[in-house]
């Protein structure tokens, strides 16, 4: 953290003193917040402790050397805190007058933050995917560049439909994140065309999941667990809450693919996506930062090219211009996904296509071929706008 | 150039529309390589070793020196165009994608994709001359006919840098769509073509005046393909203007625009995901890459036709044809 912030640092003073004289100010934050959770089933999932913040890190320098150009300085301020500090810090970003902040941080915290917040701040969510934040909590000052849940289980469901593995024994787990998951995948089976054949819940008993023997014990409960089940041709795992899904993949009685939370993931980016120009834009990352991008690093980096575009193209940086023009039919973002980037007008939701990942490479990307839409094949993927139940962006 | 001449003359009399045969050198960028074909027959004559990722590829006037961006190498290899062997490096700055060469043969001019330059190289001397500071992810590098003016776009910015050849410093900027690749201009340097491969358009730039102004943004639509999937990359127009031919990426298709107008006339079918394209020296035939199905397809361009494609190696990413 400390060589990257001595790096920016030096690149802003030569920045600034090839600039013009009086720049506009674009000043933006990253707001994380952090709830104590207990370690990842794989300790190649432990979050790094720039997480997210290295991506905007990378959009706020993409946008100053933009700014350079066109007489806008950006700033970006990074601050990581508990839950009960997200209400107070974000008091303390209005007061130094950012009024562009990406969150990254539960649904919950989010929506207390945006009401809170006022019409004066606009908050751009890099992080939570709850459908609830974009239909029926759906609130005007908030836009999302983070997929939602539906948006990543239509994904899943479509590739599984063209592969005609439309049989599923759908796996959730007992927290409530797993269950809006479970709910999201139904509801995205049922869109399809696709058909769970058996649910399944596995109950989080706060068993000693890296226990030194956890593999042996995996390896004698996952088969009895998923025994005599009715006939299906794929597993789809809702584990949101990071419990047991790792552990189904070879484990399974039937020799059957996992999906979901394992297996084949749907994700809005991985460190070995190549295609459309990804392999530069990785690079840049990674000679930036040291490590591979996640996806709340590339969340992070939408979220502030979104503001550089937006102020880019209006001239200005106020949020209520940055809001308008990024909700406007003039938006459009290039981000690596091999097509532009809008938003959804009526909800605040960026279309953009899913990575369908094993991990290692890109197996897959939705919307799948021959998924149309009147106005955008993205548009097949999560809430449309006859379903949506959000009227905070005057629909 | 008298026996060149001679030759071209005999050609026009005995068969009547063909050619003289000229060598087209294709970049292969998964491939390492470059294929070498007869323009005349278009059977590929050679293969030969071109470095790590070569992308971009361009010829000296003279037809002595091939120079190729080995991107992954971060160098320019110069080839004997004849031999095929390789006669030294230019240093070129980190991955070096697309380039241009003055018309006088010297400097060469080449965007380095992960480090927002443009670096200038004297290729005589081989000597960087100057390295200038310009937008995210640099791509298109185009000259204008009276060499005092450099185009760079730059994929993230969205922008077109004009730089002045002189002094190396940016004198203009023109916001275009998202993800500029490619820029050219007329022959008589009043117009430039910028392709977005992302915003779908071609900005039509007004360059006769003292400040450079879009005058039209040409859009794209073929039936039965998703408008998403028109992605403008590779730009050629021939010298007289009349014909602007815009390479259409996922589309597989390129554009016959007509450059009086800039309106679409026609769409050609070509190979998979077409990205750059060269004309023979004549303007008889357009040579476009196909990355995807692993070949080039010929266009004739008086009867604006797809003549036939020909494979060449892994993902063939640039093109250019011998001057004589």
């Amino acid at each position: 953290m400390s060589n990257l912030s001595l790096a920016l640092a030096v690149f802003w003073v030569a920045m600034l003193v090839g600039s013009p004289l009086r720049a506009t100010e674009v000043k933006t934050a990253v707001l994380r917040i952090d709830r104590v959770v207990g370690p990842p089933i794989s300790r190649l999932d432990a979050p790094p402790a720039d997480l997210g913040f290295a991506g905007a890190m990378l959009g706020n320098e993409d946008n100053r050397t933009t700014g350079a150009f066109t007489g806008m300085d950006y700033t970006l301020k990074t601050q990581a805190v508990a839950p009960d500090k997200a209400a107070a810090t974000l008091d303390a970003l209005k007061a130094e007058g950012i009024g562009l902040v990406a969150v990254i941080a539960e649904g919950e915290i989010l929506k207390a933050l945006s009401d809170r917040a006022g019409p004066e701040v606009l908050l751009l969510n890099a992080g939570a995917r709850d459908e609830t934040l974009r239909d029926a909590d759906c609130r005007a000052n908030v836009l999302h560049v983070s997929p939602s849940r539906s948006m990543l289980s239509d994904s899943i469901v479509q590739f599984l439909m063209w592969k005609k593995w439309s049989r599923i024994l759908l796996i959730h787990g007992s927290h409530p994140e797993d269950r809006l998951l479970a709910d999201s995948y139904r509801r995205s089976a049922a869109k399809f065309g696709a058909k769970i054949v058996e649910e399944r819940e596995f109950v989080d008993t706060g068993g000693a999941r890296r226990a030194d023997t956890g593999h042996v014990m995996v390896q004698k409960q996952i088969p009895v667990f998923t025994q005599a089940a009715e006939d299906y041709d794929v597993i789809i795992a809702a584990d949101e809450a990071g419990v047991f899904a790792p552990y189904l993949p070879y484990h399974t009685w039937n020799p059957r693919p996992v999906a979901g939370s394992a297996g084949l993931r749907p994700v809005s980016w991985h460190a070995a996506h190549e295609s459309w120009g990804a392999t530069q834009f990785q690079g840049r990352f990674e000679k930036l930062t040291g490590r591979n991008m996640r996806e709340e690093d590339y969340q992070a980096w939408l979220a502030m090219r979104v503001i550089g575009e937006a102020v880019t193209r209006s001239g200005k940086a106020d949020p209520a211009t940055v809001r308008a023009y990024a909700l406007s039919a003039d938006f459009e973002l290039a981000a690596f996904k091999g097509q532009k980037l809008t938003f959804r007008p009526w909800n605040g939701q960026l279309r953009q296509p899913i990575l369908l990942t094993d991990g290692r490479v890109t197996v897959s990307v939705s919307p799948q071929d021959g998924y149309l839409h009147q106005h955008s094949p993205l548009d097949t993927l999560g809430i449309d706008a006859p379903e949506t139940a959000c009227h905070a962006f005057g629909g | 150039m008298p026996r060149s001449t001679l030759v071209l003359l005999q050609a026009v009399l005995l068969f009547a529309g063909s050619a003289e045969a000229n060598k087209v050198f294709v970049s292969n960028e998964r491939g390492n390589s470059v294929t070498v074909l007869d323009s005349q027959s278009w059977e590929v004559i050679a293969t030969f070793p071109a470095g790590n990722r070569p992308r971009g590829i361009t010829i000296s006037p003279d037809g002595t020196e091939l120079y190729v961006c080995a991107s992954d190498d971060d160098t320019v290899r110069v080839f004997d165009p004849e031999t095929y062997k390789e006669l030294h490096t230019l240093p070129s700055g980190p991955d070096p994608e697309l380039f241009a060469l003055n018309p006088a043969g010297n400097p060469l001019y080449i965007a380095n994709e992960d480090d927002n330059l443009v670096t200038v190289v004297d290729v005589k001397t081989r000597q960087v001359l100057a390295e200038v500071p310009v937008g995210v992810e640099p791509e298109g590098v185009a000259v204008s006919p009276d060499a005092k003016t450099l185009i760079n776009t730059s994929e993230t910015t969205n922008m077109a840098h004009f730089i002045d050849t002189s002094t190396y410093k940016i004198v203009h900027n023109v916001l275009v769509d998202q993800r500029p690749r490619y820029a050219e201009f007329t022959a008589d340097g009043k117009k430039l073509y910028v392709s977005a491969e992302i915003g779908g358009t071609v900005s039509v730039i007004d360059v006769s005046k003292a400040e450079p102004t879009i005058e039209k943004k040409i859009s794209f639509a073929v039936p039965g393909v998703l408008p998403e999937w028109l992605q403008p990359v590779g730009i050629k127009a021939t010298k007289d203007g009349s014909r602007i031919f815009v390479a259409l990426g996922p589309a597989n298709r390129v554009a016959v625009i007509d450059g009086a107008t800039d309106e679409v006339l026609d769409y050609l079918l070509v190979g998979q995901r077409v990205w750059q394209m060269a004309f023979t020296p004549g303007e008889e035939f357009l040579i476009t890459t196909n990355g995807n199905s692993n070949d080039v397809s010929i266009i004739d361009v008086k009867s604006q036709k797809v003549i036939r494609s020909v494979q060449v190696g892994e993902q063939p990413w640039g093109v250019v044809v011998t001057p004589h």
